[in-house]
């Protein structure tokens, strides 16, 4: 004990801190792979005299969930058709999608693609008797762009080496943008609406990181692609393993909270992704199940996934389970039957696989073979490898266990969560669907990507920094349509308030106590993640119940958010770290409140592997083939949410 | 598997115009301490083990260990950043070394192409700007419901 009592942090936090002003025309919040797109694309629009400012949470170089790399591209379209990449993510996710949207990405995203291996991503290519090559073996195959043949997993995924994947698409989104129109460790936490016409942006508040300076931002057109939330539902690990999350740990829900505040309206916000994973490290399956063709059994032995019974159980959920791949959440509600019935754990057979393919490879193949396993966990998930290391196993000689992971919220990986955007503005797209500018959210200039547009699923990387890009073009358009300046009514000192209320709240009381962490005036960011995760895990349908709740637990969940907001007026932080954690923490309550209200509104259980409404099981296609949206007032505090019609725009 | 810094190794990229590890966390999670000129882990239990401090670090203080609540001791992957391969040396708990290197890059750093004297010229069109330069047509969907 050493008293006085003092934050723990190195970087404390003062009370009153420098604000710093800016004006300018474009805002682009966030850093990842969307971002990115944006920023390599604005100016090729832009006139010179057009300002732009990015600002990113960490920094571009290894931000985003690409941060450590990556091992496939899981969108490139290549030779298939744009139609069928609608109608494979239509049949994913169960159905209800913007086909819209969807099938524009996939008539935009192999350009983005053919940019990362210009740029330097090593790329995979088949040779004309059918040998992988490596991406640097790979390059006097020619490119991919000049028609070389990739190395397919799946129809969509291709493989590279990417460690360094952040890095080479960051380094080409500075170099467009200019490293003067960036602002890196800037987290912005509100967007500020305009004074005349509230349904319209006209700003950003956020604070530094590093240094005591809250940034006030004015813009008038906006971009905000800052990822999915994870950590809104208890991890299977609680102790330090709750950062080895599967997606990045630094995803706050910050994209859909922000937008949700401001006015946009949400879509799909019930759908989740509960990944099935190699248990704990959390490595990748796909290249095991696609490359390798890996099989996974019941903890009999069986191959439960193929078994009669699950035959008879995906039928319940035609068209989509007897489709011919299955829906990822139906593979996942057939693990949970076998996990219920007491048939689990759940084993991936890696070493029959590699027995198998060695009958028909050399010595030399079968070594090349080896490194190409460890390089799907090096790429992407080291600490998986890091947990075969330390227990062990060599997947030629023992196999390892999968199991579904807790909970996450995303619109661009086998999600599709999000904000409701507009489509292109072309004759096919059906009304309903476009108001002037592509990816536009709702309110007027606020526009977003990746993880932030819903009901999209499957963009993955590739497909996020295309959405960028186009976010990007049609930025510049409404800009030249929109000339009026904006105003926002809130004065400096009302954001310096707002946004620095934790630090105020901690060093007010901070000296009460004998131990900063406890102490009755105030909550701590760790203890109210704790408190958060904990609520959502056990009524929201979390791992502790196989993803079950129902109309009553839900009700109580509601009940416990409303005094965990009335609680975050109390949440206290002494450094610049942890007023980090404490804005994020109040991303992710708003984030994970509106997926449990769409969850409560939505009376089947549309997702079954994902979630489940006890009260309401089984798809019901008559009241709920139809989106689910939802809009909050933040004056008020009240959510709406109401049924918009799904219109089907591709063919069977 | 949180990142841990040996503290013989460390000496704050003192030389440096910042401190590598804290500049590249993208969680914030390294920091320097200022009186020693040492950078810790101030969060082990939010650490993405993305390696990103590892890989950066110029003084290879930086390594990882697995995470406490389910990594049994004794293992450990170490990567060597090279400008085009990275080698990465896996050690087992029972004493299997293994080693493999892979490519991270066919550019050298900073020449990744971005365009910059391209400028767009339909603004109304949905072309982005490489696939008008390239004459790409923007096609409808033919197969409609």
């Amino acid at each position: 004990m050493a008293l006085p009592n003092k934050p723990i942090g190195e970087l404390k936090a003062v009370r009153d801190p420098e604000v710093e002003k800016r004006d300018v025309d474009v805002l682009i919040v966030g850093g990842g792979m969307a971002a990115c797109g944006t920023a390599f694309e604005i100016k090729k629009w832009a006139s010179d005299d057009t300002s732009i400012l990015l600002c990113d949470k960490a920094a571009l170089e290894r931000s985003g969930a690409v941060a450590q790399g990556l091992s496939a591209i899981n969108t490139y379209i290549g030779d298939n058709k744009p139609e069928d990449y609608v109608r494979m993510v239509r049949n994913d996710l169960m159905g209800i999608v913007r086909e819209d949207l969807i099938f524009d990405l996939g008539r935009h995203v192999d350009d983005s693609v053919h940019l990362f291996e210009e740029w330097g991503l090593p790329m995979w290519k088949k040779t004309d008797d059918g040998k992988n090559l490596n991406g640097k073996q790979g390059m006097k195959a020619g490119t991919l762009k000049g028609g070389a043949t990739p190395v397919r997993t799946g129809k969509w995924q291709i493989m590279i080496n990417g460690e360094s994947y952040k890095r080479i698409v960051a380094e080409a989104g500075k170099k467009a943008l200019g490293e003067e129109n960036i602002i890196e460790r800037c987290f912005i936490v509100e967007l500020l609406n305009d004074t005349t016409d509230p349904n319209r942006i006209a700003g950003a508040v956020g604070f530094s990181v590093r240094e005591n300076k809250v940034y006030i931002i004015k813009a008038k057109v906006m971009m905000v692609a800052c990822g999915g939330a994870v950590n809104v539902y208890q991890p299977r690990s609680v102790g330090e393993g709750k950062g080895r999350a599967w997606y990045p740990v630094w995803n706050a829900g910050s994209t859909y909270t922000m937008a949700v505040r401001a006015g946009a309206e949400l879509s799909m916000m019930e759908n989740r992704f509960t990944p099935a994973r190699f248990k704990d490290g959390y490595g990748p399956v796909g290249a095991w199940f696609l490359l390798f063709k890996a099989q996974t059994v019941n903890g009999l032995g069986e191959n439960y996934s193929a078994s009669d019974e699950a035959k008879a159980e995906l039928e319940k959920y035609a068209p989509y389970g007897t489709a011919a791949v299955t829906p990822t959440c139906l593979r996942n509600h057939l693990m949970m039957k076998e996990y219920k019935e007491g048939r689990g754990p759940i084993i991936m057979k890696t070493s029959d696989a590699l027995k198998k393919l060695a009958e028909t490879m050399s010595k030399k193949e079968m070594k090349h073979l080896e490194s190409e396993a460890w390089e799907d966990f090096l790429d992407m998930s080291v600490g998986q490898a890091g947990l075969w290391c330390a227990t062990n196993t060599e997947p030629e000689k023992k196999d390892s266990e999968i199991m579904p992971t807790e909970p996450y919220l995303l619109g661009s990986h086998s999600g599709c969560c999000g904000i409701w955007c507009s489509g292109p503005d072309e004759d096919w797209v059906p009304a309903e669907y476009k108001w002037g500018y592509n990816r536009m959210t709702t309110v007027k200039g606020l526009f977003t990507a990746g993880d932030g547009v819903g009901c999209s699923g499957h963009k993955f990387s590739s497909g996020s920094h295309a959405e960028g890009r186009i976010c990007a073009k049609e930025m510049v358009r409404f800009l030249r349509d929109n000339t009026a300046d904006v105003n926002f009514k809130e004065t400096d000192q009302e954001l310096v308030d707002f946004v620095y209320k934790p630090v105020r709240t901690y060093l007010d009381n901070c000296e009460y106590t004998t131990d900063e962490t406890v102490n009755p005036n105030y909550c701590k960011p760790a203890g109210m993640a704790m408190r958060l995760m904990k609520m959502t895990n056990e009524y929201g349908g979390g791992t502790a119940t196989y993803y079950m709740t129902s109309g009553k637990s839900l009700e109580i969940l509601m009940d416990l958010f409303d005094m965990f907001r009335e609680d975050l007026e109390n949440i206290a932080a002494g450094d610049l770290h942890e007023l980090m954690r404490a804005w994020e923490i109040n991303h992710r309550l708003y984030t994970v409140e509106a997926h449990t209200r769409h969850i409560q509104f939505r009376e089947e259980s549309r997702y079954p592997g994902f979630y489940y409404r006890g009260d309401f099981m089984g798809q019901n296609d008559e009241e709920w083939f139809c989106f689910v949206n939802s809009t909050y007032n933040k004056e008020t505090n009240e959510w709406s949410l109401k049924k918009v019609p799904y219109v089907k725009i591709i063919s069977d | 598997m949180p990142s841990f810094v040996i503290a013989e190794k460390c000496d704050g990229c003192k030389g440096g115009d910042k401190t590598a590890c804290m500049y590249i966390c993208p969680n914030d999670l390294m920091v320097l301490e200022p009186n020693e000129m040492k950078a810790y882990n101030q969060e082990p239990d939010q650490c993405w083990e993305c390696f990103s401090c590892v890989k950066i670090c110029p003084s290879q203080a930086i390594e990882v260990r697995g995470y406490s609540d389910f990594v049994p001791m004794g293992g450990s992957t170490v990567p060597m950043m090279g400008t085009e391969d990275v080698m990465w040396t896996c050690k087992f708990r029972n004493g299997v070394v293994k080693r493999f290197k892979f490519p991270i890059r066919t550019t050298p750093e900073g020449e990744a192409n971005d365009y910059a004297d391209l400028k767009g010229k339909d603004l109304d069109s949905g072309l982005l700007s490489t696939q008008e330069a390239d004459g790409y047509v923007l096609v409808a969907p033919s197969e409609l419901a």
